[in-house]
């Protein structure tokens, strides 16, 4: 169980990347990709500004590029409007129990695919296989079923179980603990830990559980890394669920937090600025820091959101 | 992508063959048997959680939607309705068939907005992008941010960029003569109002879809531009270089090499990116519901929406679950699609 690190690092893979011929003038591509910059991040640099003006200016015909002057009030009324510190605590405490659990489900899974040997494993795998393929529209009335309470005085022959987690935690987290997606990502990586690692393992009297913990995981951190970033990142975007499964602030997400707030808000577009920043803050940051995973992550998997 | 390969170990099964005695042998066997039984229950136990969770959430609730969908269900579960509550959707002619009908027209119209200009738009940027230039991650950086952005928040600053007052859209119109734009309200066919600009009268079947429609097409296009250079940049690092300094000695021009190295060895990015992008588009709902909530006259209420509507709004959650089937269809007949085609492409090279 030594020198791992003389191994290849198995999943930072850059290809040597060739440049293709030139098209045209470097002005013109820098142009075009100027161009094209500026039309993706305006919506951006209209948020932040249209934040610092005050209602006047920011309903103003026509719209003004700079704010005439900076009014960081804004945010304080926005913050003040909707229980925002609940919403974020509620964001931050599902976010992370999802990644949590998400993470080691899916590891226990992928080593069980990767490294182990059993009967009805390709039938299992098919099965895994067919449920990411299962859009989640397909079950969204059924899991919002079941987290409803059943209604008294009704008995058909095949009930279907009631969990009677409306409005709560739970009923944001559970659903989404077990990823096929994060399992066949994670599979991928631990089918590249060699063979003789794990003889070499088991000669050193290792089993199962040690072997993963101390080797293959180590080896595996930017897969792990990149299967936590993406969860995470689902787990803060996700809005249609949480909004059909919650009613109460007490458990509300942000992002349906941000959906009362743009009906209360109306047309008070620069107070809607202020909180969307502050909304769609914490993740640009998050991915400003971990690009180099969440890039590398969407590259191999072609997930899209 | 995950390529649907299993790949099988080798069962180092070392045969008991000359080492002495029968009783040795049997012993051996038996505790290899002890083994392998506990190895596989150590699986098992390793894949426990994982069937669990997938079971009670995405397998039996994917039975379930079949279930609720044969019944009269506003609410509370009513009486078993066989196949009528599709008969409702698909054939009868109610208002409720041709609000299906309807849904489905307006999710093609919208993906035949979407998809295609997205493609185009980000085969161009990867292929810039992909030259040595200087700045390139930084344009990258800029590219992805949208991506990464929850729907919710990016969808209210587009309700307000494109505001019919004060939005910058319409004041950039403005300077070139258009005026009065309604965007996410405007449930005017494009065409049509074209057609009113230019003052001649276009008929009701070629109206075109709503503005607010293009609208957000405009937004998707925007939002997702960023995946798909993400992929399509991918896909131009595995083009060996080589085969461009072939055809150059050979005297091909830029626009040759394009079309004839490029877009051909990048085929398999686009079909990846048309895929996905469609089974986006038949999913897509957080950017409708934020923008137009399916409005104006229902112009953007996309079978997903329709979906919402009926199950959520209306509480007629059998009727829903009917769509819900139908809709699913729909994205796995897109999902296989894509699969079966990776599988092609992968035994290919």
């Amino acid at each position: 169980m030594n020198t791992p690190q003389v191994l290849p690092r198995v999943i930072t893979r850059r290809p040597v990347r060739p440049r293709l011929p030139p098209v045209t003038s470097t002005v013109f591509k820098h142009l075009v990709l100027i161009v094209v910059g500026a039309v993706v991040a305006y919506p951006f640099y209209f948020m932040v500004t249209t934040a610092l003006k005050d209602f006047f200016e920011a309903t103003a015909n026509p719209p003004t590029l700079f704010p005439t002057s900076l009014h960081f009030e804004n945010y304080v009324e926005a913050w003040s409007r909707q229980p925002w510190a609940r919403y974020f605590a509620n964001t931050v405490f599902i976010a992370a129990a999802t990644v949590g659990g998400e993470i080691v489900i899916a590891i226990l899974a992928a080593y069980a695919f990767a490294q182990m040997n059993f009967r009805g494993k390709n039938v299992l795998f098919a099965l895994f296989l067919a449920t990411y393929m299962m859009p989640s529209e397909a079950t969204l009335i059924p899991n919002f079923v079941m987290m409803s309470k059943a209604p008294p005085g009704v008995n058909p022959l095949f009930p279907i179980p009631r969990l009677n987690l409306y409005d709560t935690y739970a009923a944001q987290i559970l659903p989404f603990l077990a990823s096929a997606f994060s399992v066949f990502l994670l599979r991928q990586q631990f089918l590249a830990i060699p063979r003789e690692l794990r003889d070499a393992a088991v000669i050193d009297g290792a089993g199962h559980l040690r072997f993963l913990w101390s080797i293959v995981l180590p080896l595996s951190v930017p897969a792990l890394v990149t299967v936590a970033i993406l969860s995470f990142y689902a787990s803060w975007n996700s809005f249609l669920w949480p909004f059909i499964v919650t009613s109460s602030e007490a458990v509300r997400p942000v992002q349906v937090g941000l959906n009362a707030f743009r009906a209360e808000a109306g047309s008070q577009y620069h107070l809607l600025m202020a909180a969307s920043s502050f909304v769609v803050a914490p993740i640009v940051l998050l991915y400003l820091i971990g690009q180099r995973f969440l890039v590398q992550g969407v590259a191999r998997t072609g997930i899209r959101g | 992508m995950i390529t649907a390969v299993v790949v099988y170990r080798h069962r180092s099964i070392s045969s008991p063959k000359v080492s002495g005695g029968a009783i040795a042998i049997t012993e051996r066997a038996a505790s290899r048997r002890r083994r392998v039984f506990v190895e596989h229950a150590q699986a098992y136990l390793f894949l426990i959680p994982a069937i669990a969770f997938l079971g009670l959430f995405k397998i039996l609730p994917a039975f379930y939607a079949i279930y609720i969908s044969l019944f009269r269900w506003d609410v509370v579960q009513g009486a078993f309705r066989g196949l009528d509550n599709y008969f409702d959707i698909l054939w009868q002619n109610s208002t409720r068939a041709q609000a299906f009908w309807q849904s489905l027209s307006t999710t093609v119209t919208y993906a035949l907005i979407t998809v295609p200009i997205e493609i185009a738009l980000a085969l161009v940027v990867a292929y810039v992008l992909f030259q040595k230039l200087r700045g390139r991650d930084i344009y990258r950086t800029i590219y992805y941010l949208p991506y990464v952005t929850s729907t919710v928040a990016a969808a209210t600053v587009f309700s307000a960029v494109f505001h019919p007052q004060f939005g910058l859209v319409n004041t950039l119109l403005g300077s070139i003569g258009i005026r009065g734009l309604t965007w996410y309200q405007e449930p005017d066919g494009v065409f049509q109002m074209l057609g009113n600009a230019l003052g001649f009268a276009v008929p009701d079947w070629s109206a075109g879809p709503s503005l607010a429609l293009v609208g957000v097409a405009i937004f998707s296009i925007w939002h997702f531009l960023g995946f798909q250079i993400l992929i399509f940049l991918g896909g131009l690092g595995n083009i060996p270089f080589e085969y461009y300094e072939a055809a150059k000695l050979d005297g091909a021009n830029q626009w040759q090499l394009f079309r004839r190295i490029t877009l051909p060895l990048l085929s398999p990015q686009i079909f990846f990116v048309f895929t996905i992008a469609s089974i986006g588009v038949l999913r897509a709902f957080n950017e409708i519901f934020v923008l137009t909530n399916g409005g104006p006259l229902d112009t953007t209420r996309t079978v997903t929406m329709l979906l919402f509507r009926t199950f959520f709004q209306q509480g007629q959650i059998g009727l829903g679950s009917a769509i819900g089937v139908l809709l699913t269809i729909l994205i796995l007949a897109f999902t296989l699609i894509q699969f079966g085609v990776f599988e092609r492409r992968v035994t290919y090279t």
